[in-house]
């Protein structure tokens, strides 16, 4: 994690942008890919080939699923006819908001369109949510534990992404034919010219039509995901930068430990910074004294670099929160959109 | 020189052009709707942050391989 030189800021980049590979390997076996660096590690999980698994990806994604299962069933057992409160009112909150949005774009009759949106909209906030938790952080701890690789994002993953967009192709083509039944085929075929000659390009056109469906609701989400991880990487080698450095550049933090990361030393920092956060909401502090603490207390464990990283995460962090929210709202009011139009019976 | 980095170039300034000019056009007419209509305001806004998001999406799919590319692909050709 520390260093300048190219090699290793490199290697720092591609380690963070490599998952858990599971897989059977022509020469290794069964196992996870695990190489002398992280090229050869993604080297060796290529070779896996198509049927070997994303171990981080499937873990976190799973993991949120069913915490947002729970959390909702929770309050759906707690839910009263009296004014709710707290944790409840959020949740109500939530599902008024997908009910308008379903009512809004969704003109057919079906019982599953409104749990189905709320479902997405709240998996997929959850798992872009992870990418606001410090790059480093679970990694490391990770590491200790013997991991080599963590990604802790599952939109940054293609095939998560790619794989809800897939799922809801599937329902898309489904209701389709379900509802349209040889309408559906009369629809791609005699859309937009209306004539048997036409057959051909109609097919064409439309079959592109349907198709960039999918893959421009999997491939948004994951596009922006990961241009959103990867800025938090590039800004988080700020912080190596300063390691090892002179007291200005790198802060107590390079006296004490030089070239290492000390994980118990940022941890308290962040428990000071915190903590001056906390009496500023309590109104004990204004927000101007609280500002320049924060600095000075940054500065004066990292050094410049620190001050310049932390500041940078920063305002990149409360861009991305919105990006977070929109990319779900997105998500799910396009499902809701495809399949309102694979109700539409003429 | 470097080919990927060129292509990741271009890749990132077409995009950003596209985008850009989208956005404008997009922020304009609502800025025009809200002055014709102020009520409306706050549902107009709504829906230009979800056509924001959409008209966003290629470029920002752009960015993302570009990004693959100036990272991984680059120092593994040995640019």
């Amino acid at each position: 994690m520390a260093g300048e030189n190219p090699a290793s800021t490199t290697e720092y980049i591609q380690h963070h942008l490599q998952n858990l590979v599971y897989g059977y390997h022509p020469e290794q076996g069964w196992g996870f890919a695990k190489g002398a660096d992280t090229a050869e590690t993604a080297q060796i999980a290529a070779e896996m080939g198509f049927m070997a698994i994303h171990v981080d990806s499937l873990a976190w994604s799973v993991g949120l699923g069913l915490i947002f299962c729970w959390l909702f069933r929770v309050a759906a057992a707690r839910a009263t006819t009296g004014v709710p409160s707290g944790f409840l009112n959020f949740v109500e909150l939530i599902v008024e908001f997908i009910d308008s949005s379903v009512k809004d774009s969704f003109h057919g009759t079906n019982k599953m369109v409104a749990p189905l949106a709320l479902t997405i909209f709240v998996w997929v906030f959850l798992m872009n949510l992870m990418d606001l938790i410090p790059v480093d952080l679970i990694p490391y701890l990770l590491a200790k534990a013997g991991v080599g690789y963590q990604k802790i994002v599952p939109s940054t993953d293609p095939n998560v992404t790619m794989g809800m967009a897939l799922g809801v192709f599937v329902l898309m083509l489904y209701y389709s034919i379900k509802i349209k039944g040889t309408g559906f085929v009369k629809e791609l075929t005699m859309h937009p010219f209306n004539h048997w000659a036409f057959i051909p390009v109609n097919l064409f056109m439309e079959t592109v039509g349907l198709l960039a469906k999918p893959f421009s609701l999997g491939l948004r989400l994951f596009g922006n995901m990961y241009a959103g991880e990867m800025i938090f990487i590039l800004i988080a080698m700020m912080f190596a930068a300063g390691a090892g450095a002179g007291f200005a550049a790198g802060g107590l933090h390079a006296q004490l430990f030089g070239e290492h990361t000390n994980l118990i030393f940022w941890l308290l920092v962040f428990a000071l910074v915190c903590g001056i956060c906390w009496l500023n909401l309590k109104g004990r502090l204004s927000t101007g004294k609280t500002v320049l603490i924060c600095a000075v207390i940054m500065t004066l464990s990292g050094g410049a670099f620190a001050l310049a990283g932390g500041l940078m995460q920063w305002g990149w962090a409360v861009f991305h929160i919105l990006v977070i929210t929109l990319q779900a709202f997105i998500f799910m009011v396009l499902t809701i959109v495809y399949l309102s139009m694979a109700h539409e019976d003429h | 020189m470097e080919l990927v980095i060129i292509a990741a170039a271009i890749m990132l300034g077409l995009g950003a052009l596209g985008a850009a000019v989208g956005m404008g056009l997009l922020g304009g007419k609502l800025i025009e709707g809200t002055a014709r209509q102020p009520e409306l305001g706050p549902m107009l806004q709504g829906k230009m942050f979800l056509l924001a998001g959409l008209i966003d999406a290629v470029p920002i799919i752009g960015v993302g391989i570009a990004m693959y590319l100036i990272f991984v692909v680059a120092p593994g050709v040995g640019a």
